[in-house]
């Protein structure tokens, strides 16, 4: 996997490769003190680095194109995975994932945005930004869930929902109210988890649910930082200062009751280690799973407009 | 355009626009034929030469859509909290005040209940003058207490969009009253109570993609711009020019998104006969 590396974390990469060189001639040189001296400071460096992210690079590290997907996800997390696919209407949409699985001890649906790594599949994922049947490929999925009493797990991870011709003649708008609504009233458990871009309308066509998760490193909000840019500063170049206007980080959301939680991921990003990254998401999901299903569907479905319904600020 | 300096003045587009005293005249930006006020408020601000629909706000639908002086609002001076403490090349709060100023209106929608040929009805209407008509906090929690209303009194809920989408100033939080105000609808369906959505010009972003989109009967009136992702930004990414009549309403109505698409003098009686029909 070819490595990218943002601009922040240059002055660690430049550390780390300087590391690996001393380690190879270490053997001749006994330099082992100096290396232990240069591996406190990249912890150092890390730890300063990580721990203090602006919004915007945090935005980017949602990026990140090494960032576990969903199907990612999905093998590293699960057992006898089936994918499910097409919205039995017009075709398949691959920018959107689905299937039933087994979670540890849990039988679920899950079903997420889908991105690609390289060009070649980011073309056959369209990005991670789905069509209308991609929406409705994902109720058709969650409605199959409910039949089987089975909960649901969502991860949202898209730039958008495409912004196509066809798109709109099949009724993207459509597609996306459709599913907060029928989302509202679903008879099982639904946790809705956000493990990198969360774009607006795209992004919550899938996330509404009983509980709202969020990993370290994502956004969230009702507009892209450059696109907001562009239209309140009337400028491209401003995406830093609309990433920081828009409060879009896990921390932020919390503060205003858009998620509950937020998952830690190791140090660097989800990226820097994806079978920890998975590990951690498991064990949070299963923990959470188990209070939702001692709840009644009634008191369920109560629950979750109630929950959206707190949402916002208003003066009386 | 610091750089270049007309050298004469040889046309001058304002003066055959300043022969007309101000604000007692209206021109159709369809057919350009000028109408006195009082005259165009009579057509129900529809161009009488070609039926084009003029942008018009709350006040003016609740005039259209109601009988006389029954209209009684609730939650009027529910107000923006600037929520993220929001600022662009302006602060959100001046922005609120400002436009609360100019415009006389507390945020995008209003509603309350009225008298529709007699018929007890809960409604919102939304102002596209106010931030384009865009969906905050106060836009999301004023429709949905109209639709804990509509619920608790068993009335039949209308909506009129104007609206450019959800309102960027108050980031994931106003995202959030899409989910919010259909959770809400969701609840009146259950009690299985009539919810009309009337889509007009222009009904785009968060705003069509949750509550606009979600009627019993959408109803849409005629050449109303109507979509998800704007014209601009969808020729942007896919780099050509859009077909004629894209996104307008008869568009969506070919498409399946949309039941009519009647003309505003007709959209009090189309919506009584429906709930008429249905009761």
């Amino acid at each position: 996997m070819a490595k990218t590396i943002l601009e922040f974390e240059k002055p660690i990469a430049e550390l780390e490769e300087k590391l690996v060189e001393m380690r190879k001639v270490s053997d001749s040189l006994h330099i082992e003190p100096e290396i232990k001296i240069i591996e406190e400071k990249v912890n150092e460096l890390k730890e300063s680095i990580y721990k203090n992210l602006t919004r915007w690079q945090r935005v980017q590290l949602a990026r990140h194109p090494d960032r576990p997907y969903t199907l990612d996800y999905i093998y590293l997390m699960t057992r006898y995975f089936i994918e499910l696919h097409g919205d039995r209407g017009v075709k398949d949409d691959k920018a959107i994932v689905g299937g039933f699985a087994q979670l540890g001890d849990q039988k679920v649906m899950i079903i997420g945005h889908q991105k690609g790594r390289d060009t070649k599949s980011n073309v056959f994922r369209n990005f991670g930004m789905p069509n209308p049947e991609g929406y409705r490929k994902a109720l058709r999925l969650m409605k199959l869930a409910e039949k089987f009493n089975k909960p649901i797990i969502t991860m949202i991870d898209t730039p958008g929902a495409y912004p196509g011709i066809e798109a709109e003649e099949r009724g993207q708008a459509e597609a996306i109210a459709r599913n907060l609504f029928e989302m509202s009233k679903l008879k099982v458990p639904v946790i809705v988890v956000i493990i990198g871009e969360g774009a607006s309308g795209g992004a919550l066509g899938i996330g509404v649910g009983d509980r709202i998760l969020m990993l370290e490193n994502c956004w969230y909000s009702v507009i892209s930082p450059e696109s907001c840019s562009s239209i309140l500063w009337r400028s491209w170049d401003y995406k830093e200062q609309a990433a920081e206007a828009l409060k879009l980080t896990a921390p932020d959301l919390l503060t205003v009751k858009v998620i509950d939680r937020i998952i830690p991921e190791p140090l660097g990003g989800a990226h820097k280690n994806h079978q920890e990254m998975a590990d951690t998401l498991k064990a949070v999901l299963l923990e959470e799973l188990k209070p939702l299903q001692k709840i009644k569907p009634d008191k369920l479905i109560e629950q979750r407009v109630e929950k959206f319904s707190q949402m916002g600020k208003v003066i009386e | 355009m610091a750089w270049f300096k007309r050298s004469k003045q040889n046309i001058d587009p304002e003066s055959r626009k300043n022969d007309l005293p101000d604000g007692l005249w209206e021109k159709c930006s369809e057919c350009a034929e000028i109408f006195h006020k009082k005259q165009l408020e009579q057509n129900l601000w529809v161009c009488s030469k070609c039926q084009f629909h003029f942008r018009i706000g709350s006040a003016e639908y609740i005039k259209v859509l109601l009988d006389d002086d029954s209209f009684k609002e609730i939650n009027k001076k529910v107000r923006s909290a600037d929520p993220l403490q929001f600022t662009d090349t302006k602060k959100y709060s001046d922005r609120i005040a400002g436009v609360m100023k100019s415009t006389g209106l507390y945020d995008a929608v209003r509603t309350g209940t009225g008298k529709m040929n007699g018929r007890e009805v809960a409604l919102a209407c939304m102002d596209f003058k106010f931030i384009g008509g865009s969906m905050g906090s106060v836009v999301g929690e004023k429709i949905a207490r109209l639709i804990d209303k509509a619920i608790k009194s068993k009335l039949p809920v209308i909506i009129i969009s104007a609206s450019g989408g959800a309102r960027m100033m108050e980031g994931a939080l106003s995202l959030m009253q899409m989910a919010k105000t259909s959770a809400k609808l969701a609840m009146l369906s259950e009690e299985k109570l009539p919810y009309i959505s009337v889509l007009t010009d222009p009904t785009t972003g968060g705003t069509t993609a949750s509550f606009a989109m979600l009627g019993d009967i959408n109803i849409a009136e005629p050449k109303a711009l109507i979509a998800f992702a704007g014209p601009r930004v969808i020729k942007q990414t896919i780099g050509r020019d859009l077909p004629p009549g894209f996104q307008t309403s008869e568009f969506l109505l070919e498409h399946g998104f949309i039941d009519t698409v009647v003309s505003r003098k007709e959209l009090k009686n189309t919506i009584s006969t429906f709930l008429e029909l249905v009761s």
